[in-house]
């Protein structure tokens, strides 16, 4: 075991995943030489050569479009988008071809990719350096989706993704990269060594795709968060006193349904919390999904707490990020509905 | 263009810069002249602006003439050392390498390399598209089918092409290649059941007609997103570098597509990273019902754009089987030897509609195709194995005969696997199979809730 960060333990999971399969290729804007402007990708030129880890031209087009057709010929791309933000460009890419593939030519060719990209705000990045893309890959069939909370997670899921035969997005948040972040941004940031999940396990371990993590039991009330947001749904339920069974899905596609329904069964109260924006954000789809599988057991309407159907704001950071009191007030909510 | 005059040759280098390379007799109408007389009084201070939008010299009812397309004499185009550096061959992206000359014979320094039974293995894949288009236009208008897409006139670009390839090599194709699986051996009946999408249709019903998938076969996946495949491509070849295999990559894309993002994108990492691919676009003049002005084929040749990344650019004589091969045979070479990529633009002329829902009646003249002045590929191809005397009128009377009736023997054993509308076809069940590799439980729970 070592004591990782978020960046360490990504660098970690890449390492890894290289030296056990000399097929795995990490490219991107600047993940080469220089390590990537996160760190990501530190030292991995160095140790493997420029044939397995180098910079690409920045064209995030370019970048998937390269790795659809290096996994065509059978090499397992691990790309890097420099941010969420910029992932644009590869929309046509990750969309209508990495997506695709497999189904459209009965499996003939696969897209076996990671496509890594720091997402999330809390970091005042306004609008290009903050944004919560994950509903727009949920909603495409053939895409794997996963956003992790902390160290261990991030390395056994990302070495997971790398080995899955399926494209993955894997999204970053990237206020988590140094430590865990609750939403209260005067204090003073808590590094991952104090953090009991940024205890990293050394050499090859997998979390399983598609599994959820309880990372508070509670009896009260249920809170479905990924990412940053885990950390904010268990200052809030701190706060408040209220019993909040919070869930980390870890992964939004596939959707661990199983232990999202078993919570909210025992519960019969929702909150889902995530940075992106309200309106069809992955959000709608667990409310819609909860509504139709625990209806009879719900004791008040499930409640979204999110960012607004704004822009990331700049100055207006914390009014816009979904911090402990917005959560708060969300749980209290809940459980005065009758 | 290849002409040994240096006067022809200085305007021949100036001709992409010119709006109107080919003309044609206009009746009744006038070019709007851009606003020119309106600027008059505010000279060169106060300009007032008219967008410029290209436009073909020809529509419909107009009488096509080409005669401003000066078709470049048949071996005169150099043929560089295949390690030759893209800044050393700039004409090459100007001019048309073109081997068999208006008597049929093969002529010139790219004359070299095609033996008897290869030209006449071309000269049959290129018959075998041909008839094969013909009769599945026919099953889609009997509703056989919902949709085809000819590749009439183009068939030596991609027929001549598969035969310089080695086995291994991935084409990264666009839905008009159907020639490079034509002549890969691919079976014609596992092309029709694909576009029957019926029971044996080896994509399962999924994809639309023409969308065909053949990895033994060296032919990428088709998707409808134009361009896509180009980046792709390069980054096959990027793979096999990696991988120090020694297999090629080659890219494929229309004059209107190269107007896409992918297309730099391809370029861009192409030329970065020396990909061992060839890049081809197949500049058949219209993109539906634009013409390829619209794309700017004709402010620079299309060819020319690779220039800018410092890849060596060729346009060649889509409708020259020989020109085609020989050229596709030099890139090969060049990217084995791991000089990097070569951008190639094949010049052509898209003789059908686009596609079975297209009538360009509507857009350009009637009978613009037969006017081409590269002529018809297989016509070529055939004087050209008569004046050899290899082949004759009569042989090639039985040749399409024969072929012919292949096709429609295969058709009747493809129909009785079923049609669109018709018979058997892929189990409905199948549909959500192959979206991930193992079916995550909200497809099964889809997958029951539909009862299938």
């Amino acid at each position: 075991m070592a004591r990782m960060t978020m960046i360490e333990a990504i660098r970690d999971a890449q390492d890894v995943a290289m030296s056990r399969d000399e097929k795995v290729v990490v490219f991107g804007q600047d993940v080469g030489y220089f390590g990537g402007v996160f760190r990501c990708t530190k030292g991995l030129q160095e140790k493997y050569g420029l044939q397995r880890c180098f910079d690409t031209p920045i064209n995030e087009s370019g970048i998937v479009g390269a790795a659809v057709g290096m996994g065509a010929y059978g090499l397992r791309p691990c790309v890097e988008i420099q941010f969420a933000d910029y992932m644009y460009p590869a929309f046509d890419q990750i969309v209508s071809e990495a997506a695709r593939l497999r189904h459209r030519s009965n499996k003939d060719f696969t897209a076996p990719l990671t496509i890594r990209m720091p997402t999330g705000g809390g970091i005042y990045g306004g609008q290009t350096h903050s944004q919560s893309p994950e509903a727009l890959f949920a909603h495409v069939s053939g895409l794997k989706t996963m956003i992790p909370s902390n160290p261990y997670d991030a390395k056994g899921m990302l070495i997971a993704a790398i080995e899955d035969d399926d494209p993955v997005v894997f999204l970053e948040p990237k206020r988590l990269y140094n430590g865990p972040f609750d939403g209260y941004h005067e204090k003073a940031v808590t590094p991952w060594s104090k953090h009991e999940l940024g205890e990293v396990p050394e050499g090859h371990y997998t979390v399983p795709v598609g599994k959820a993590a309880i990372r508070r039991p509670g009896e009260a009330v249920t809170i479905l968060a990924y990412g940053t947001m885990v950390h904010v749904a268990l200052a809030a339920a701190e706060e408040t006193g209220i019993d909040a069974e919070v869930v980390d899905l870890r992964s939004i596609v596939p959707l661990d349904m199983e232990t999202i329904e078993a919570s909210v069964r025992k519960t019969g109260r929702c909150v889902v919390v995530h940075e992106a924006t309200l309106t069809a954000g992955f959000g709608a789809e667990l409310v819609a999904l909860i509504s139709q599988h625990c209806f009879w057991h719900l004791q008040a309407p499930p409640i979204r707490v999110t960012g607004y159907d704004t822009p990331y704001p700049h100055a207006h950071e914390w009014e816009y990020f979904p911090g402990p009191v917005r959560v708060g007030a969300a749980l209290k909510t809940v459980m005065e509905a009758s | 263009m290849g002409s040994s005059d240096p006067a022809a040759t200085d305007i021949l280098r100036q001709l992409p810069r010119v709006e109107s390379r080919s003309g044609c007799l206009r009746q009744g109408r006038h070019r709007h002249a851009a606003g020119h007389e309106q600027s008059g009084l505010h000279m060169a201070t106060n300009r007032i602006f008219s967008l410029h939008v290209p436009e073909p010299e020809c529509r419909p009812g107009d009488t096509p003439d080409f005669s401003k397309f000066e078709v470049p004499v048949a071996g005169e185009v150099v043929r560089p050392p295949v390690d030759v550096d893209a800044e050393d061959i700039h004409d090459h992206a100007y001019d048309i390498i073109r081997v068999l000359d208006d008597d049929g014979k093969a002529v010139g320094p790219w004359a070299e390399g095609l033996e008897d039974d290869e030209a006449l293995k071309g000269l049959r894949d290129m018959m075998t598209v041909r008839s094969f288009d013909s009769r599945m236009l026919m099953a889609q208008r009997q509703g056989k089918t919902s949709f085809y897409m000819q590749a009439l006139g183009e068939e030596a670009v991609s027929c001549a092409f598969q035969a310089a390839l080695s086995p291994g090599d991935m084409n990264f194709p666009t839905y008009r290649q159907q020639g490079l699986l034509v002549t890969s051996g691919y079976p014609m009946l596992d092309m029709m059941n694909q576009i029957y999408s019926n029971s044996a249709d080896p994509l399962h019903g999924r994809q639309l007609p023409i969308m065909y998938s053949s990895k033994e076969h060296g032919f990428f996946s088709i998707s409808g997103n134009l361009g896509t495949q180009f980046i792709q491509a390069v980054g096959w070849a990027m793979a096999s570098a990696i991988n120090g295999d020694s297999k090629i990559a080659a890219g494929w894309i229309g004059d209107g597509a190269t107007a896409e993002s992918d297309f730099h994108s391809a370029l861009v990492f192409a030329s970065t990273f020396r990909a061992p691919c060839i890049l081809n676009i197949v500049n058949n003049q219209w993109a539906i019902s634009t013409f390829q002005g619209i794309a700017r084929g004709r402010a620079a040749t299309f060819a020319s754009r690779g220039l800018g990344f410092g890849i060596p650019s060729l346009r060649v004589d889509g409708n020259d089987f020989y020109a085609v091969y020989a050229v596709a045979k030099w890139a090969a070479e060049r990217a084995h030897l791991g000089h990097g990529a070569t951008l190639i633009e094949h010049v052509t002329y898209r003789a059908g509609p686009h596609s079975t829902s297209d009538d360009p009646s509507g857009y350009r003249p009637k009978t613009e195709a037969a006017d081409w002045p590269l002529g018809d590929p297989i016509a070529r191809l055939k004087q050209h194995c008569i004046a050899r005397g290899i082949w004759s009128e009569e042989r090639h009377e039985q040749a399409q005969a024969e072929i012919d009736s292949e096709v429609i023997r295969t058709q009747k054993e493809a129909e009785k696997n079923g049609t669109l509308h018709d018979g058997p076809r892929a189990s409905p069940r199948d549909m959500f199979e192959d979206v991930f590799k193992e079916l995550p439980p909200h497809l099964k729970r889809q997958r029951q809730e539909a009862g299938i």
